[in-house]
């Protein structure tokens, strides 16, 4: 837990789940496992968000709403699919309305299995994406420094 | 007469727990018109019956919703066990009220803290939820699960509860009560709760007998409808009077909300008192014959309907379920209209919306 050092706010979308991970998401939050004591908060505003949770699977109707959330976050921002819809469809993976997991429209960092997963498997998820989010702000600070090597590389 | 203006709200919105779209049709701060449009989670369950045999099913239909699970799981096996012809065990009976009952008293307290979130008073939603964790703990020792239980099957239930733990959840539940009451307090005589409820979200009893509007929306309207008085399960041994209220605003509803989880917990430590011996599943075996068999449920959000239609093989040939929330929505439609645009998020909660029921 030594990356907890900013506090990382999430954003949560109910892609088509059957709601079961939905208030799995929101128990998290609540006095039983409060994660909100390590100063993650959930927001309604992607612009505000640094980890975007997706419960179930994409389809035609949500596929663009979901990349809108995506690409109004900031960088660096991490996805965690939680529960097995998100994953990879699961149970209704033979369904005619469902095109897969979240990684089929954005890439995703952290899979949290599970049907319903466990309040206490979706806080390990986020731990998981804090770590991710660490390395990307790393590499993202570093960019410019190797940006300059090549560049004088290049030059000499 | 002011300018009008198109509000879209919706799927995503920081306000709004469930992905539904509306355009709201506004002129200055008055909603004219609201036009939902619904499809995000659509999908299509209820084709998976040519993939899935019937036992399987089960899995299947429970997760139309996380919330009110085990009441789907009910709704078709009793569909399935009607076209066969069985009769399951007493017992079985028993038990499958208890935790039907069981999650009324999880989702209306759910629903209690959205609404408090709904209107801003973050403690009261946190409270609300510290409670809930008590009936999934009950939920978890009993099945084993938190939110989806499988612990429904064609011909019964899958496990049994020995006596201990059903006096232990009784006591439980009994010690809930008094720290329910609380909440319920805070809801029924704070000041500011008061102002955001009183009198928003009008819907005649007219109204809402025309719109077909169903559970403890229909409830607060003054219509005394509730499928448990028809007696399925042993609801006919419980003798209780559906919570009725006239008045037909939110306050209405939240206050129907609130007495069904004291009167579901009455309702369970009386299934417990009554609770006989016995089996608690017949064996099912071979095809389900040709036929249709039609059932009905009272639900945490009003009257579900399940149907099923048989065609001699391991396969049904189809399943049709309608939902709470789907006859709900025409009401809710009606209440936005002329309401206060900051009232919308109030208005679209006390339906208590579950939009992954409405579209499965």
């Amino acid at each position: 837990m030594s990356y907890v050092t900013k506090s990382p706010w999430i954003i949560h979308y109910d892609g088509s789940s059957c709601n079961g991970c939905d208030i799995e998401v929101l128990a998290c939050l609540t006095p039983m496992y409060d994660v909100e004591r390590f100063g993650i908060i959930n927001t309604g505003n992607p612009k505000h968000a640094d980890i975007f949770l997706v419960t179930g699977s994409v389809n035609e109707q949500n596929i663009t709403v979901v990349k809108l959330i995506y690409e109004q976050m900031p960088e660096p921002k991490v996805v965690v699919a939680i529960g097995i819809c998100a994953t990879s469809g699961g149970i209704f993976k033979e369904c005619y309305n469902i095109m897969g997991g979240i990684d089929t429209v954005i890439p995703v960092d952290v899979y949290v299995p599970g049907c319903a997963a466990r309040p206490e498997a979706i806080i390990d998820g986020v731990v998981k994406g804090l770590g991710v989010l660490a390395e990307k702000r790393a590499a993202m600070d570093q960019k410019p420094a190797v940006a300059a090597e090549v560049k004088e590389k290049e030059e000499a | 007469m002011g300018k009008r203006t198109i509000i879209p709200f919706g799927p995503q919105h920081p306000v709004l727990p469930e992905p539904v779209h509306l355009d709201l049709v506004i002129e200055d701060e008055k909603v004219v018109e609201a036009i939902p449009s619904i499809g995000f989670i659509h999908r299509g369950l209820e084709k998976l019956v040519e993939k899935k045999e019937y036992t399987e099913l089960v899995y299947v239909i429970e997760r139309i919703c996380g919330i009110c699970s085990f009441g789907h799981g009910w709704g078709y096996c009793h569909t399935v066990e009607g076209l066969m012809g069985i009769e399951i065990p007493e017992r079985a009976e028993y038990l499958r009220t208890i935790w039907h009952e069981l999650s009324r008293v999880h989702s209306h307290l759910l629903w209690l803290g959205l609404l408090a979130d709904g209107f801003g008073f973050e403690s009261l939603f946190m409270h609300c939820w510290r409670l809930r964790e008590r009936v999934l703990d009950l939920f978890e020792k009993t099945t084993g699960g938190r939110v989806i239980f499988s612990v429904c099957k064609v011909g019964g239930v899958r496990k049994d509860i020995d006596k201990e733990t059903l006096d232990e959840m009784v006591s439980v539940l009994r010690g809930m009560e008094k720290e329910l009451k609380e909440l319920t307090e805070t809801f029924i005589n704070d000041y500011s709760v008061k102002n955001r409820l009183v009198g928003v979200g009008y819907l005649s009893k007219e109204d809402a007998i025309e719109l077909c509007a169903v559970g403890p929306m229909a409830r607060a309207s003054g219509i005394r409808q509730d499928i448990r008085l028809t007696g399925n399960g042993v609801y006919d041994k419980l003798e209780f009077e559906p919570c009725v209220e006239t008045a037909g605003d939110c306050y209405a509803r939240t206050l129907v909300r609130m007495r069904e989880v004291y009167q579901s917990i009455d309702m369970i430590a009386k299934a417990v008192e009554l609770i006989p011996d016995g089996e608690i599943s017949v064996p099912v075996k071979g095809n389900v014959p040709k036929g249709e068999f039609m059932a009905r449920l009272e639900q945490p959000r009003g009257e579900a309907f399940y149907y099923s239609k048989g065609a001699d093989s391991k396969f049904l040939e189809r399943i049709r379920v309608r939902t709470p929330t789907n006859m709900n929505i025409p009401a809710m439609v009606k209440t936005l209209q002329g309401c206060d645009l900051a009232d919308v998020p109030m208005l679209i909660l006390t339906i208590d919306p579950c939009i992954s029921c409405t579209e499965r």
